[in-house]
Parts: C-alpha cells; structure tokens; sequence
C-alpha cells in the first residue's frame, strides 16, 4: 500500500511541473499545445547528457534549457509572427517528439544512474508521512517548491499581477502601457522550461531509459490538468494526484483481473475536465473569475 | 510653420497646449494642424462628432500615439510623451470611454496595476480611503471590479488617476453610461478636482453638460479645431450652433416634391423598444416613425445615442421579441431575419462597411453574393452561380462608376469610396422598396459624397422609401424631406425639412428636450 | 519590435508560392539538422522523398497512405475554415470505425450490396455524435472547442479499448484484444485494373477519399454553405447581415468534419485490419491537422498536402530499414512544414517590418521622433 501511495506520488510530479509551467502561459494568455513535445525535448536532454556526464544534475539542467529553447521556437512564431497558437502547439508537438526521437536514436537501449533519493533529515523519520514525503529525490521537491513559488507569485507579488492582467485584458495592459508580448515571451519560455524539466523526470527518475515517445501523452494529461485545476496552482497538486492516481488504479484493476472498470474509470478525469469546463464558461461572472479571458487571441498591438 | 505659445509666467502657464498636432493614417488625416490650450483649473470640453479627430487627439495626448507634426507644451515646455506609463508619470490621467479595467481583478489590483512598481499594496489601501473622503469617490478595494456597476467601475478609474496626483485628467464619453444621479456624483468630484488647481479636459456631446460642468470648449470637426471659446453665459443654441457649424444654414435644399399624396406608408415602425444589451449599449425607448414612398427620412444624431441598436433592429439582425412592431406594406417583418427582409423588399448598408457591409478578403462578385443569396438569381438548388454574381458586380461597378484595378478585385483593394459606393449600389439595384442606410458618405471623398446621394435621391423619385441615419447635418439638410433627431435611445418627432433650422436639429441633437416624441 | 500592417491584396503568386517555398527549405533546414546530428543528409533525403516512389505499387501505396489524411483533412478544412477549432477528430476516427463495426459485427445477415452504405453511414453518425458535443457546449456554453474536442478522444480511446476487450471480444482470439473478422461484404476490396491486377495496396477508399476531396471543393466553392463557412470564418458580422446563423454554422461544421473523421475511421478498419483492436488510428486526426494547413484550407489542396505528408510518413518508414533513424523523424520535417507555412501566412496577409531599437535612447522627457510609441 505504501509503495502504492509512493508509485502516485511519483507519477504526479512530471504532471505537476509541465502543469505549473503551462499554467503560467495560459495565465497570460497564451495557449501552447506543444507541451508533449517540450517535455520530450527535456527527456532526451536529460538522458544524453546525464549518459555523457555521469551527473544527472547536469541532465536536469540541461532539460530545464532544451524545453525552453523549445518553448522559444513556439514564442518566435506565435508573439513574434502573430501565427495562430492551436496549429504552431501541434507543430511543436509533432517537431519536438520528431527532434527528440532523432537526438536519442544512439542512447536507446542504455541505462543511466538517476537523480537518488535525498532524505531530508529529521522529517524523514516520521512515522508514516516520513517514507513518503520526505525521501524523494531534489526534482521532485523541486516541484512542490516551485509550485509553491509559483502560487506565491501570482498572487502576491507585483509581476504576477501583470502577468494576470495580460491574461485578462491584453488590451487594458497595452493601453496602461504594459509590453504583452514580452510578458507572455517570458511566460512561454518559463512553461518550456518547466515541460523540459517535467521530461526530465522520465528518464532520471521513473523509468531509466530513453524510447522515443516516451512521454505516452502527459503532456496532454498536463494541458487537462490545468484547465481541470481552473487556472489556479493550489488544485493543480490535487489534480496531479488524481490524474496520477487514475493511471496506477488502471493497473492494479488490471492485475486483479478487473476489466470493465478500469477503462470508465481512466475516462473520468477527462470527463471532469469537460464538466469543469462547462461549469466555468456558463456563468460569464465565474468565468472571468477563473479563465484567462483572452486565452488563445491574438495580440498586434497598433502604434 | 512656427507658432508662438501662450503664456510664459509659472502661474498662468496653460497645464497642456498643442500647437499644430498632425496625424494621418494612410490618407486619412485625423487630426490637422491642432491647438488650444487647457490652464489650470479650467474644465475644458472637447466637443465633435465621431471621427471628428478627439479619439485620435487624447490618444496623442496620453502617448498612445505619436504625432506626425507638431508640439505639446507640459506646464510650458516642450515635451513629447513616449508612452501611457510616462504620461502618467508626467501627470496625465486617462479615463477611457470603455475603460481599461481587469474584470477578474481587484480594484486595489486594478489601480495598482496604473502606478509605477514600488507602491505597497497595505498602505495602497489607506490612500485609497483618503482619497475617497477628499473627492466623495465611494470605492471599496477589495471588491472585484466584474462585481460593480458600471458607474462604480468608472470611479475605479477615476481613482486609478486621481493617486498619481495628476495635473490633467481627460474623461472621454465619461456620462454616456451613468444615470442622473451618477452623472451629479462625478461633476462634483470634477469640480474639487479643479478647485484644486488642476485641469480636466471633458470630451462629450451634450450641450447641458458642458454648459453646467465646463468653462472652455473647443470644438473639432473633420480633424480640424474649429473655434474655442467661453462655454459660461452661452445657450444651448449658441453651442449647438457651433457644434453643426453655421455653414449648414445656407445650403440649399434641391428635392423632389416628397410623398406621394394619399398613398399608406412603406414602412411603419411603432414603439420599437430594445433594453440595453451590454453597459456600453443604449436602450432604444417607444420608437415610433413612418417611412413613406418618395421620401428620404433622415434620423440626424451623434454616433452613440442608438443609432447601432435601431439600424440593427430595421435590418433584423435583432428582432423584437413581439410582433407588429415593424411592418412593410402590410406584412408584419418583425420576427423576420435579414434573408427574409431581403425577399421582402428590404435594402440595408450598415454604417462600418469592413467585416460588416463588406468582407474586405472576399471578391466583389462575392460580396454581391452576401446579399443576394436568398433573392434567387444568383442561386439555385443551393448551387452559386458565378456567372450572375460576376455580373451583378459588374453592373455596380458600371452604374455607380466605381474605380477598380481589375474586373473582380478584393473588397480591401478598393479605397473607402470606391467600396462604399459598391456597398450602396449593391442594395440600389435591387430597386428595394425600402432603403436603410447608415452614414451612407462617412470617410468618402466628395465625388463618390455627391454619386451616392444621387443615388438616393434616384432611388425615392422612383417610388421606393429611404431611411438615412447620419450625423452629418451638411447631408441630412441636402437631401432629406424630413428629420427626425435620436437622441439616447428616443426619437424627436419627425419634422419637414424644410420647416425646421439647423440650430434647432443640433438643439435636439444635444438633448435639448422641446421637441421630443408625441408618446412621451 | 516587429510591425505589422495589413496588406491590401494578396496576389495570386504569393499564394501559391509561399507553399512551394516552405517545403523547399524544410527539406533544406531538415537537411541541416540530419548533418548536425551525424547522419548523411543527401541519404537521409533520399530515402525519405525518394525511394518511396521509386515503383508503381509504392506510388500506390502512397495514396494509400495518404487515404484517411485527405478524408479527415478535408472535413477540417470546413471547420477550421469557418475558425472553428476541432481538434478531436483522432476521437471522431475511433467513433466512426467503432459504430460502422458494430453495424459489421452485428448485422451480418445485412444484403452484402448494402452493407457498405450501412457501414458508411453508421460512420458518419459516430463520427457526428461525438462532434456534435464540442459544437452543442460552444454554442450554448461558450466552452472552449479546442480542449473539449481534445478530451474526447482520450474517452473515445479507452471506450474502444473497453469495447474490443471486453463485450466486443472473439472469444477465439486466444486472449488477444481482437473483434471477431468482419464478413466479406464489410471489407473494403483491393482495386483490380483489368490486365494489370491489384497495385501494391490500392484499396477503393482511395478512390473514395479523392471523389471525397473533389466534391468538397465544389461544396466549398460553388454552395451557399460553402459561401457560409467562408464568411463566417472571415467575417462573422458580415454573416449575420447577410442572414447566416452562428450556431448553426458551427454545428453544421463540427458534424460535416465530425462524419469525414468517421468514415476515415470506417475506411482504415475495413481496408487495413478487417476487425476492430484497440488502436484503430495512428495519430492521423492530428496529422489530418498539418495536412489542412499545408492544403491552406483548400479541400483541393489536401490531396497534394496528403500526398506529401504521406511520403514523409513513408519516408520515415524506410529511413528507420535503411539508416536505423527512429520512426518518429517524420514528424521533424512534418512540424518544420508547418512553422514554416504558418509564418508564410503572415508573410502573405501582413507587411512585417523589423525596427531595431535605436541607440542612445530615451529617458522621459526627451524629445523623439514619431516613430517608436
């Protein structure tokens, strides 16, 4: 049961970094489709160069760069170029499983040291919380930290009150004279970061190997995630875990020998997502409240 | 071309002037060769109708936009406004006509967001609350602004100015969406705010206003200032004069005798009511009117007081939600959606002819297609054809000499003329028995002005009915046989032309209220 | 900063150039990027343009290919025509192959002439069902089409994968997640030219998909429902002047390409595997996506952009034989196409202007020319 719960909590962490990272474009307005690709990129990024280095730390950084020059590709041509964000996300995705897939084509089959287990003394004697919470490795605290962070700053620091208002009304910033395309360039790039850092998880920590495609469409489940947790960081953890959860409750149905459940049951935070999205766009009040207005619109500002 | 400016002395020194403030987009020169000045505790109105260049001239002001030609003076010195932030900094406060608010955000958010990084959000809301008491400007920071009423959020925005300790605050359009009594509210606190010595600049149309609030007025038309005075000691009559320009009393009306005597009207529209869709929209309230064979009607108002509501509700992109409230020659066409109108015998052309009238991507050929396809020509079976859509272009572009580069162009490849008279045409040649059209020559050269009045002209000799809404009075006095003037949302009576003066129309158009409708 | 401003008019020979000038250089940075990561690039190009075509049946095969792109590609073009996001159409495959199968599996005593149209239109119904549920919440909810669409094909996934494990399941399929075959008359047949016999695996939904596409471009150009997605999608208040219904449009555009996703998923099943599995479509509702933009929306244009997607799918095969490349490096040269030709419709509708920040600029006050804001 223990190593259930751990198996959960472990699983969720890449979803809740690619969602903490996507969260944060969609706040300001940017939709970006391509986080299956970025989190791929940071995958492959991690593997290579943790295989080259011997260092899985410098495999973290080096997928923390790789999604976010990805993301860049993605900020060049949506802000800079005005392209429209669902065909440039889908692009993205398709390039960076393509790019990756090409990059690690000589380290499949290999096998890497990952990131260890650090446990955090004193916390980590704790009866039960101990074992589960408090012996992971950096990047999964990493994610809780920054997700914490990320809370933080939205809600209460001075750059998440811009970022928001982008989100909100790009043309009240703009005529407020706030730059929108620098603040969702930099939105982007910290959402490609996150996504490369989210792939990273992959190879280092739950499976120890590089196949292309590796991901199997967390990327997706993290674009759920955020539209399921309503744009807000707190439900973004309680999403990870459930979303994460659905998928080992999948397995241990199967290995008990349930068949019909199991499919019904990894249909419903999908169908959840659907209903919240209903929920949220009916009431024009409540939808202001929590969507990022203009999620997806084009911005050209005039002179 | 060098221009002295005013004062010199500290005291005197106007807080903002413009000297020769130029600018084009494209061919369209939208402001030209500006000045006037605004001293310090004056409230200044800024007075014109739409397109007449005051958009344009704040958005200068607020750095928003650059001059091509020109100078601003701050205080006297020169200066040139590189963007919002440092026209706030300098201290220039905005109040736009829609507003620039985040509606998920707070209102203590909201105003912080307009002041420079560094303001603590605990002691942000302690000014708020004593900037509250100083001007009466209720204004709770931490309710959420999607919560307020429209008058409230406009406080927000007045506050948003007011704590950057401004020296001009420009308010554009700010009473179009208060009531009366909110209407008092902000008067008063723009009057502290003057006492204090500092200057508003008031952009409005309605002459009541401005007598009782304002103590200057400059009034701009077609880009251009023309004339600013003393509003103190003038009449509604006096400002309205100068509002529709004394130009207008001596064109002479050349028409057609008018309605044929005895016959029943074409269209007859009784109490049209429509409640307000959005904040920014206006109520159309108990509209009564006839159009009659042979005659043009004109409904004479500024831009904003129903006019996109009525045009919207004769061309059935809303209908009403009873019936018999528009008939046609006696088939009731209320719950009729423009296709239906179409067949009916109904001609429209909205006022914005990109992406409304016209689709500037798509072929002229197409754009005839737009409202022809529920007529039968030009389809059948569900099936285009081309050959009568490419025809019927031709035949617009033919009579109504519009200019194109090639026989099938895009609608965007034409100049505003050009499309406008192709847009008009369009309906003329359907012979419709009704014609409703609005600002028929808004930013259209004078030749293609002339062919489409014609047009109309034409179109009511022949026997059809004609609806012209426009704000250009120079129009309405060349080619209507009667008047009607909209003002928030009412309809005055309707009046011959050619019993009725320039300066009583501009009294109307004001909302002065001697000649309001007879179900009133 | 990057400007921009609107063109006036777009001439013929952008148009068509800009297409043919994106695919130039994402062979030329493809190109680059093989070098860079140690793989000779000429080969590479070889075997992925090249040798695909290089015998009669793998030109076929091409097609073949290329058959559920240029159905479910032209059924986007509709709605994406019409600015309707649907992005769900690898759930609407799966809803198409699982109604007309259910329709092979249990009718069989259908008369074999009819059971084809049968299948076809069971298809399109689930093809539409599914469809129609993005359009109805948009319509009355505001709700966003594009992650609607979205998690519908993860449900649709699992149901089909629920269906041929579960109650779909031959029992003799010795534990496999396999559906009993379908009989003869649900099969989609080889084509057989007389004397020359069948050509590689030249099936009919070829030939349908391309009669598809064809008819598609006379519905797109030549009906007023074609007149309506165009400018609904262009100009929406002009639509409703001229009389056309939002709603209506983006319902009718969501079914139109909800029912094209369907019979694709009917036409792979039938043609390829003659029995429902659990995964009945390979990513072609997302690759259908690309194969619109690249046809730029033009159903005509989706059998070249099909044809051409489908050699670097084909591509990608050989390259993964002959050069050991993994399989998904298609997707390298399909997503390059794409950014390319995304920033070439900007190219093509805007005039973008590069101003330089200039040097030695400005603190407040100071006087500027009227040029930065």
């Amino acid at each position: 049961m223990d190593a259930l719960i751990l198996t959960v909590i472990l699983t969720s962490i890449p979803l809740i970094l690619a969602a903490t990272g996507e969260l944060i474009a969609e706040r300001s307005g940017v939709l970006n489709l391509g986080v299956e690709g970025m989190m791929l990129m940071g995958a492959v990024a991690a593997f290579a160069i943790t295989s080259l280095s011997g260092n899985p730390y410098l495999g973290v950084m080096a997928a923390a760069a790789a999604g976010a020059m990805t993301a860049s590709i993605f900020a060049v041509f949506t802000l800079g170029l005005a392209t429209n964000q669902v065909a440039t996300g889908l692009a993205l995705t398709i390039f960076g499983t393509g790019l990756s897939g090409l990059v690690g084509a000589p380290f499949v089959g290999g096998t890497v040291d990952g990131l260890q287990a650090v446990s955090i003394p004193v916390l980590s004697d704790l009866p039960v919380l101990g074992g589960l919470l408090f012996q992971l490795d950096l990047l999964a605290y990493g994610a809780f930290v920054i997700l914490a962070l990320v809370a933080w700053f939205l809600n209460k620091s001075r750059a998440g009150l811009i970022l928001r208002a982008v989100g909100n009304n790009h043309d009240s910033a703009h005529a407020l004279g706030y730059s929108v395309l620098r603040v969702r360039c930099a939105a982007v790039i910290f959402g490609g970061l996150m996504a490369g850092l989210a792939g990273a998880y992959l190879p280092l920590v739950l499976t120890p190997h590089w196949s292309e495609g590796m991901t199997a469409g967390r990327g997706w489940i993290a674009l759920a995630l955020v539209v399921f947790a309503s744009w807000m960081p707190s439900r973004i953890l309680i999403g990870a875990l459930l979303f994460g959860g659905i998928t080992i409750i999948q397995l241990v149905g199967q290995a008990r020998g349930w068949e019909m459940p199991s499919q019904f049951l990894s249909m419903l935070p999908y169908l959840a997502t659907i209903a919240v999205l209903v929920l949220i766009s009916r009431d024009r009040n409540f939808a202001l409240m929590r969507a990022p207005a203009h999620l997806g619109r084009i911005f050209i500002g005039t002179r | 071309m060098t221009h002295a400016h005013s004062a010199i002395s500290a005291e005197t020194a106007p807080v903002l002037e413009a000297v020769g403030i130029t600018k084009s987009f494209g061919d369209f020169r939208a402001n030209d060769a500006v000045s006037f000045a605004i001293k310090p505790g004056e409230i200044h109105a800024l007075l014109g109708e739409n397109g007449a260049g005051k958009s344009t001239f704040v958005k200068l002001v607020y750095g928003l936009l650059q001059p091509d030609a020109g100078q601003f003076f701050w205080h006297g010195k020169p200066f040139s406004i590189s963007g919002p932030q440092q026209a706030r900094r300098l201290g220039i406060g905005m109040v736009f006509q829609h507003f620039s608010l985040f509606e998920s955000l707070s209102v203590a958010e909201n105003i912080q967001l307009a002041l420079p990084a560094g303001e603590v959000l605990t002691s942000l809301s302690a000014r708020i609350r004593e900037l509250s008491d100083a001007y009466g400007l209720a204004v709770d920071p931490d309710a959420y602004v999607y919560d307020l009423s429209v008058g409230q959020q406009q406080r927000v925005e007045v506050m948003r100015c007011l704590l950057q300790n401004p020296s001009l605050l420009i308010m554009d359009e700010p009473t179009s969406v208060l009531t009366p009594q909110e209407t008092n509210q902000l008067f008063a606190v723009l009057r502290r705010f003057a006492d204090k010595g500092m200057a508003v600049l008031f952009i409005s149309h309605k002459l009541d206003e401005i007598r009782a609030l304002t103590s200057r007025a400059t009034v701009l038309r077609r880009g251009r200032n023309v004339g600013t005075m003393d509003t103190k000691g003038k009449s509604n009559r006096q400002l309205a004069e100068l509002m529709v320009g004394s130009e207008v009393a001596d064109i002479s009306r050349h028409k057609e005798p008018g309605k044929l005597a005895g016959t029943p009207p074409v269209c007859r529209i009784t109490k049209l009511q429509r409640p307000k869709s959005t904040a920014f929209a206006v109520a159309l309230d108990d509209i009564s009117f006839c159009a009659n064979a042979g005659e043009i009607l004109a409904i004479a108002g500024i831009s904003g007081n129903g006019q996109d509501e009525l045009m919207a509700a004769l061309s059935g992109e809303w209908q009403p939600p009873t019936g018999d409230v528009i008939v046609l020659e006696g088939t009731d066409i209320s719950h009729f959606d423009p296709a239906a109108r179409r067949r009916a015998g109904v001609g429209v052309v909205p006022e914005e002819r990109n992406g409304h009238a016209a689709v500037p991507s798509m072929r002229l050929s197409d754009n005839a297609l737009l409202t022809h396809h529920s007529l039968g020509q030009t389809v059948r079976h569900g099936v285009i054809d081309h050959t009568a859509t490419k025809a019927i272009a031709a035949q617009i572009i033919q009579a109504f000499d519009v200019r194109v580069p090639n026989d099938d162009p895009m609608a965007a490849a034409l100049s505003g003329g050009n499309l406008q008279k192709f847009v008009v045409g369009r309906e003329i040649l359907k012979s419709p028995r009704l014609l409703v059209v609005a600002q028929p020559t808004w930013g259209v050269d004078v030749g293609a002005a002339v062919s489409i009045r014609t047009a109309m002209l034409d179109l009511a000799a022949n026997g059809s009915a004609v609806i012209m809404i426009s704000q250009d009075l120079e129009e309405v006095f060349a080619i209507a046989n009667k008047i009607a003037v909209l003002h928030d949302g009412r309809l005055s009576d309707v009046m011959p032309a050619d019993q009725v003066t320039a300066e009583q129309i501009g009294l109307l158009m004001g909302g002065d209220d001697a000649r309001r409708g007879a179900s009133r | 900063m990057i400007s921009m401003t609107p063109r006036k008019d777009i001439s013929m020979q952008r148009t068509v150039l800009t297409p043919v000038f994106s695919v130039l250089l994402t062979l030329c940075v493809g190109a680059g990027i093989f070098a860079v990561l140690g793989y000779d690039p000429s080969a590479a190009l070889y075997q992925f343009f090249v040798a695909p075509l290089s015998r009669p049946d793998q030109v076929a095969d091409l097609f073949v290919k290329a058959c559920p792109l240029i159905i479910i590609a032209t059924g986007l073009a509709f709605c994406y025509r019409a600015n309707v996001w649907n992005i769900g159409a690898e759930g609407q495959i799966v809803m198409g192959a699982v109604c007309a199968g259910g329709v092979a599996l249990f009718f069989p005593a259908i008369p074999d002439l009819l059971m084809m149209p049968a299948m076809i239109i069971a298809a399109m119904a689930g093809g539409m069902a599914l469809a129609f549920i993005p359009g109805i919440l948009k319509t009355r909810f505001n709700t966003n089409e594009i992650l609607v669409s979205l998690m519908l094909t993860y449900v649709a996934a699992l149901f089909i994968d629920w269906l041929v494990r579960g109650p779909w399941r031959d029992p003799e399929s010795f534990g496999f997640p396999l559906t009993k075959s379908y009989g003869e008359a649900a099969l989609i047949q080889r084509v057989e030219l007389p004397g020359i016999g069948t050509i590689g695996q030249l099936h009919w939904g070829v030939v349908t998909a391309l009669l598809l596409a064809v008819a598609a471009y006379f519905v797109m150009s030549k009906t007023v429902f074609g007149f309506q997605v165009k400018v609904m999608g262009d100009a929406p208040r002009a639509g409703r002047f001229s009389g056309f219904n939002p709603a209506r449009t983006t319902i009718g555009v969501f079914c139109v390409s909800g029912a094209c996703a369907g019979v694709a998923g009917m036409v792979e099943v039938s043609a390829n595997m003659g029995q429902l599995q659990p995964e009945v479509s390979f990513g072609y509702g997302f690759t259908a996506i690309i194969v619109a933009f690249l046809a730029r929306l033009n159903p005509l244009g989706v059998i070249m952009a099909g044809l051409v997607v489908a050699l670097a799918e084909l591509g990608g095969d050989r390259a993964q034989m002959a050069l050991g490349m993994p399989k998904v490096v298609t997707g390298l040269f399909t997503g390059i196409l794409l950014f390319l030709l995304l920033a070439g419709e900007t190219f093509n509708r805007y005039h973008v202007q590069i101003n330089w920040p200039r040097f030695g600029q400005l603190k407040s006050g100071q006087l500027q020319s009227g040029e930065e804001g």
